[in-house]
């Protein structure tokens, strides 16, 4: 079993976990090979954060078996903290203290040398576009600054394997889009990364291979591609202005769907897999929807994403809140801005 | 971004001794990143002796007159209690200090990184002993302002504050257990040390234990803030002091024993 194990990063054997009634994780695969970003799919309380904690030392198992760079984090959990990185949910810095400090800190507790520590911080301020902050209190960085320090910290011993909990949680676009090039460039240099989101989007734009946690399983894995081939063809999606009317929407578009259209109750939005039907399923979608005079809003035929496979996989959208965790405060995506031009389907 | 080549963090295969120098190396660098803080935000020490502070006035000028005392003024019965207060109290600080890193993550961080397991919490009694100390300090300066004054010479003066300070890390022990079990800052805030409150003014803190009712008498009497000020109050400015400091040195080792390993198992499963 152990040579099965040779070029993996990371490697989970039915991994268990159980905190009182809730079964956080039951019996989890996983293989990551070196080099190569792991993406980790699910809503809050899918097991996400259970399994990074497992993986980092700080928590223990109840069952099965999980490797980082060939250490058992149980039986070996010190060489395991030697070769790993962990950036978790909230910026773990001490706000008191200079962004240099900090990481100069972080460096001293990894051993080096005060002349080391201070270049090794110097690096990572370059690294991460902090050096004009470096002086100032963390407390005065914006969020994305704050995300940022910490990642640096996290790079700080220079692991082998880095483990990202939901790296954006909170963050504006902008700052988001920012970390998006820290961990592209970061995997690029050869980083294994595992990266944990509830962010379909994230993930697809990172990662090599994705697996798709819900209530503690693995459901699906593969590359974004062959995840949103498994629910093939196209998407046909509009916004229905007045709530009263989604129902007939729904029920004039629903002999062109594949499986049930899918509402999202927030937005009004209406989707309905219409498989390789594309353009003719558009047709017949204006059609039904005039006939049963029901005003749409940005009407559109597009390709699958990976929130229609989440849906598909598990009937439940991953904004959608799992079992209690031990999440600290509440994060919900800013609901997509809707589609701009205005079209009646007349 | 910049590539950048940096030195590798030193791989060890660590003996005993090596350990040790690592964990004292370690427990310094977290007391000094506790240090940094408070010299950064002097308002944790401020609000740590104002406190203390205004308690000395309010018991030395209102109520103090009501409080007849046998045999001495009251600011001298006064002041050994006052610090022993002031110790027991800074041990807030442990405990919302410990329950903020534990909430943001640091303690996470901290614990998937390959230092000492130990030094989190060394560090931090380190650090939280050295501002406890600055505190009593400041506090005798006071007394001395509002006429206070240590009569039983300077060896005994300082074994009163050293015993003070023993008696605040030993309760500082306790609320690093309760920081990190209750983990949730808002909540240490509110009642994670409501149980210091009965304990000390339950006590010879501030009134003899004699004016108390007798169902009263029976717990101020036999509990352990009480032989901990009887005995730094008889250092601070004589009398029989052999019994209090011996039952107070077992009381001490007594919550060591009992706290400082729940402590670390507190702290190691963090969640």
């Amino acid at each position: 079993m152990a040579q099965a194990g040779a070029g993996q990063a990371i490697l989970v054997e039915a991994l268990t976990k159980t905190f009182g009634e809730v079964r956080a994780l039951r019996g989890i695969d996983l293989a990551v090979p070196r080099g190569t970003v792991l993406g980790v799919l699910g809503p809050n309380g899918a097991g996400k954060t259970t399994a990074v904690r497992i993986l980092t030392t700080l928590l223990l198992p109840d069952g099965g078996r999980a490797v980082v760079e060939g250490r058992d984090v149980v039986r070996e959990p010190a060489a395991v903290r030697r070769v790993i990185g962990l950036s978790g949910q909230s910026a773990a810095i001490q706000e008191e203290l200079t962004g240099k400090e900090n990481l100069e800190i972080i460096g001293r507790l990894y051993h080096l040398s005060w002349p080391r520590a201070r270049a090794r911080a110097a690096d990572l301020l370059v690294q991460f576009d902090l050096v004009d902050a470096a002086d100032r209190q963390a407390k005065t960085y914006s969020g994305g600054m704050q995300r940022r320090l910490d990642l640096a910290a996290s790079l700080v011993g220079q692991p082998k394997v880095l483990f990202l909990d939901e790296p954006t949680t909170g963050l504006d676009p902008r700052s988001r889009l920012g970390m998006w090039d820290v961990i592209r460039a970061l995997a690029a240099g050869g980083t294994t990364v595992l990266l944990a989101t509830q962010y379909l989007d994230e993930a697809d734009e990172l990662a090599d291979t994705i697996v798709v946690f819900d209530h503690g399983l693995v459901i699906a894995k593969g590359t974004a591609e062959e995840l949103k081939g498994q629910i093939g063809g196209d998407v046909l999606e509009f916004a229905v202005p007045d709530r009263g009317r989604v129902g007939d929407a729904v029920a004039a578009v629903k002999p062109l769907s594949e499986g049930e259209p899918h509402v999202d109750a927030d937005t009004g939005m209406v989707s309905v897999g219409v498989g390789g039907r594309g353009s003719e399923a558009l047709i017949e979608a204006v059609r039904g929807l005039d006939a049963a005079g029901v005003v749409t809003r940005g009407l559109a035929l597009r390709r699958p994403s990976l929130d229609d496979v989440f849906l598909a996989l598990t009937g439940h959208a991953t904004e959608e809140d799992g079992q209690p965790g031990r999440k600290r405060r509440s994060r919900r995506q800013a609901p997509a801005p809707a589609a701009d031009q205005n079209r009646r389907a007349s | 971004m910049t590539a950048v080549a940096a030195p590798q963090a030193a791989p060890s295969a660590p003996d005993l001794a090596t350990r040790a120098r690592w964990a004292t190396i370690d427990t310094l660098t977290i007391t000094r990143r506790n240090l940094i803080v408070w010299y950064r935000v002097p308002a944790y020490i401020f609000f740590s002796v104002v406190q203390p502070v205004i308690f000395v006035l309010l018991f030395r000028y209102v109520f103090g007159g009501a409080i007849p005392i046998q045999g001495t003024s009251y600011v001298q019965f006064l002041l050994p209690g006052i610090i022993g207060q002031t110790a027991a109290f800074a041990s807030f600080g442990t405990a919302i200090a410990l329950a903020q890193e534990l909430q943001k993550g640091v303690i996470d961080r901290l614990r998937s990184m390959p230092m000492a397991r130990s030094a989190v919490l060394a560090g931090r009694l380190v650090a939280d002993t050295v501002r406890m100390l600055i505190t009593i300090l400041i506090i005798v300066a006071v007394g001395y302002l509002v006429g206070f004054r240590f009569t039983n010479g300077i060896v005994p003066a300082i074994a009163m504050i050293v015993l003070a300070t023993v008696f605040g890390l030993a309760i500082c022990c306790i609320a690093a257990f309760t920081g990190l079990a209750i983990g949730d800052e808002e909540s240490v805030q509110s009642f994670g040390l409501i149980w210091l409150f009965p304990l000390t003014f339950v006590s010879s803190a501030f009134v003899p234990i004699e004016t108390m009712p007798g169902w009263l008498q029976a717990f101020a009497n036999n509990q352990p803030v009480t032989f901990v000020i009887g005995a730094m109050r008889s250092l601070a400015i004589g009398g029989p002091v052999t019994a209090n400091l011996l039952k107070s040195i077992a009381w001490l080792i007594a919550i060591f024993v009992v706290f400082a390993p729940l402590a670390v198992r507190a702290y190691k499963r963090a969640a």
